[in-house]
């Protein structure tokens, strides 16, 4: 069973990474915006443990910081939530470009 | 400690009295402040008294000479373990006989003050002053270094303050408290740089050591001093003469004297106690204290001579023009205390020589009795007719038996008629100067003449002149509160004479035999007659010559009663030259350069933040753009550039 090359796995984080910066850019809708957030995160995850697999794979440094990483998703996600939820109340909208008060 | 330390409760009773009636006074003792305020300083006296009566007459004496006595020494600020400053009480023959002077007169004035005072506003606060001007002149009386007496100078100072602007409310009175506080603070510049000079040199603060230093001609401290020069006298005189410039700022001497005769603007009792009997003389008394040291400075003495004459010539003949009967008193203070710097002057340390140091402080002690009771005899005057002006008076004899015959005791005691106290001590201080220099004593003996003239002037203007205008005088002489001080203070200005002075206060401690000589005394006791007889002859019965001599004399009469444009010169210094040459360029530089470059800097802050603050857009996506973009540029820096 041949391998998978590490250049291939690479492609595919830096494409997950990509697409949510576009989505976070382009998304005016707060929950999408999340999401894209996740998807950063994740992008990060694999290639974490991409490398841990193929450079150092006697160690487990690299699994450990994605499920690190997925603690700290599950926690900003619900900051976030929060943060949507009483947005929600004060302006009836989720929509980024109503929430621009706090400016100079 | 020993069995002199209960002379502490002597200054700290007023103290108490100060901060009691200064915290709860005008809520809880309304009347009663006075009566507190009297009871604390009787008791002051009395221990006075004791501590005057067990020094000079129990065990003050050793061998025949008094010693001093240092009755408590508490070390109060230790910067290093040889550099203190204590605070303490010293008893030799001067501050034991001001003790009495200071309670003695404060207590008249106190008891006084509850006639003259009565129904005031803020009759509570003015007692408070009364006990912190006390306090700190008795703490200054006493102290053991030339620290310690400064500090107390200031309070002095600042107590003097508050009680010349006692009527705030007045803007006259407001000027004269400034006035007074400026004038004295410009002075005690002077007493501190001296202090420094003095005590740099001797490497002491305490008065004992500085003066056993200083005077031992084969010091090092002493050769220091008087060898290294600086614009052609020695440190020596510099220190002293500055220290003197403190003591001539107190003591209104000339040309320091402008605050005193403003200062009048405090109720009446005030100015018998501060600007009459006590604090004035606190610059004879720092002299005094340092005599010893002045005495091996020809130089320093000279100047205590000459600035001590002129200030005593040109009082007395400003206050023969003037028509305020506060200011005649003011003027007349001003000549007496000059009389008591001469006197130091001429004087020299120890024996026969040191006549002038013993006659300027029995000039001293008799003149605290016979000024405060002018002072109070005149604010009993001003009480009836409610005005300070001479024409408003005239024939009160009959209006106010007590104060006209005390006012008269006391005018013929400063006039110098014999057999009052004023004689007595006038004659030592006038023999001193005879005894060394002819031409301060001619000109003592002129003033000595003027003096009776003017005392007399203003005793017949108010109680002979014309006839008193009863009406609108609708109450008596005052309560009997306001007399018995006047008779004790009478009985005082006639036998305060008597006592031997010269067995208990003298340079060195030991007696010196004086006597009366009457070849000696001739003189100055026919001018002072001369003198009472020219004021009888113009002033006992209201005519037109005073008003022809006055304008034979025009620009001499003119210039006296203008006292002399002294003031107008203090002004045209200050605002024209001071104010235009230093004051408004210090002014330019502070506004345009000062505070233009802080302005710069405020403005370039300004405009920065007004150019970037589009950056905070509240747009959350921006922010998000700013961080990548941030990271992908430090990405750049770390990967690439940061080799």
């Amino acid at each position: 069973m041949s391998e998978v090359p590490v250049t291939h796995i690479l492609f595919v984080s830096t494409a997950l990474f990509f697409i949510g910066m576009y989505g976070l850019f382009t998304r005016r809708n707060m929950i999408t915006m999340l999401m894209a957030i996740e998807l950063i995160l994740n992008s990060v995850n694999i290639n974490f443990v991409a490398f841990n697999k193929y450079l150092f794979p006697g160690k487990l440094d690299g699994i450990f910081f994605t499920i690190f990483i997925v603690t700290i998703a599950a926690a900003e996600a619900a900051v976030a939530i929060a943060i949507i939820i009483n947005l929600y109340r004060s302006h009836h909208s989720i929509d980024v470009e109503n929430a621009g008060e706090l400016k100079f | 400690m020993n069995h002199y330390s209960y002379i502490a409760l002597i200054p700290l009773l007023p103290l108490a009295t100060f901060v009691l009636l200064g915290l709860f006074g005008r809520k809880y003792f309304k009347t009663f402040s006075g009566i507190i305020g009297t009871t604390s300083l009787l008791a002051s006296a009395v221990l006075s008294l004791i501590t005057a009566y067990n020094y000079f007459l129990v065990d003050g004496k050793v061998n025949g000479i008094y010693q001093k006595i240092i009755a408590l020494k508490i070390t109060w600020l230790q910067f290093a373990p040889n550099v203190s400053i204590d605070l303490g009480i010293v008893l030799d023959p001067i501050s034991v006989m001001m003790l009495v002077v200071v309670t003695f007169v404060s207590l008249m004035v106190h008891v006084f003050s509850l006639g003259y005072m009565k129904g005031e506003e803020r009759y509570a606060t003015y007692y408070a002053f009364l006990g912190l001007f006390t306090f700190s002149m008795l703490g200054l009386v006493i102290s053991t270094n030339i620290f310690q007496i400064y500090m107390f100078w200031e309070l002095v100072g600042v107590s003097s303050f508050l009680l010349i602007g006692y009527y705030f409310d007045k803007p006259s009175a407001v000027a004269a408290s400034k006035k007074a506080f400026i004038v004295t603070r410009f002075a005690d510049l002077g007493f501190l740089i001296g202090i420094l000079i003095l005590s740099f040199h001797a490497q002491t603060l305490d008065f004992n050591t500085l003066i056993a230093k200083l005077t031992a001609t084969q010091s090092p401290e002493f050769l220091s001093i008087s060898t290294s020069t600086f614009l052609g006298a020695s440190v020596l005189t510099w220190g002293l003469t500055l220290v003197f410039i403190g003591g001539a700022g107190k003591s209104a001497m000339f040309p320091l004297h402008i605050w005193l005769p403003d200062a009048m603007e405090g109720p009446t009792p005030v100015s018998a106690l501060i600007h009459a009997a006590t604090m004035v003389v606190a610059g004879v008394y720092l002299v005094a204290r340092l005599f010893p040291i002045f005495s091996v400075d020809e130089t320093a003495l000279h100047i205590v001579t000459y600035v001590g004459l002129v200030s005593a010539f040109i009082a007395a003949i400003i206050a023969c023009t003037q028509t305020d009967i506060k200011r005649v008193l003011a003027y007349s203070t001003m000549s007496q205390i000059g009389y008591m710097m001469f006197a130091l002057g001429v004087a020299k340390q120890g024996g026969e020589e040191g006549l002038g140091y013993m006659g300027s402080m029995f000039h001293l002690f008799t003149h605290a009795f016979f000024k405060s009771l002018l002072f109070l005899g005149a604010g009993a005057v001003i009480h009836m007719v409610h005005s300070n002006e001479m024409k408003d008076m005239g024939g009160l004899r009959k209006l106010m038996p007590v104060t006209h015959i005390s006012f008269l005791i006391a005018c013929m005691a400063i006039a110098g008629v014999p057999f009052l106290s004023g004689f007595f001590s006038k004659e030592e201080i006038l023999l001193a100067a005879y005894n060394s220099n002819k031409l301060v004593y001619g000109v003592a003996l002129f003033t000595s003449g003027l003096t009776a003239f003017y005392m007399f002037r203003l005793y017949f203007n108010i109680f002979w002149s014309k006839e008193a205008n009863v009406h609108g005088h609708h109450h008596g002489e005052g309560p009997l509160v306001m007399k018995i001080p006047l008779i004790i203070l009478a009985i005082m200005a006639v036998f305060a004479g008597y006592i031997p002075f010269s067995h208990f206060v003298t340079s060195d401690g030991a007696a010196l035999e004086t006597h009366i000589d009457i070849a000696f005394s001739t003189a100055p006791v026919l001018l002072a007659l001369a003198g009472i007889g020219l004021a009888a002859m113009l002033y006992m019965k209201s005519n037109a010559k005073p008003d022809a001599i006055a304008s034979t004399m025009g620009g001499l009469y003119k210039a006296a009663y203008k006292k002399f444009y002294i003031d107008e010169v203090y002004l045209f210094i200050t605002k024209k030259i001071i104010f235009n040459l230093i004051g408004r360029p210090a002014a330019w530089f502070d506004r345009n350069v000062v505070d233009g470059f802080m302005n710069l800097l405020a403005t370039i802050t300004a405009k920065i933040s007004e150019a970037i603050k589009g950056l905070q857009s509240g747009k959350v996506q921006n922010y998000a753009l700013y961080f990548f973009g941030g990271i992908a540029a430090l990405a750049v820096v770390f990967i690439y550039l940061w080799k």
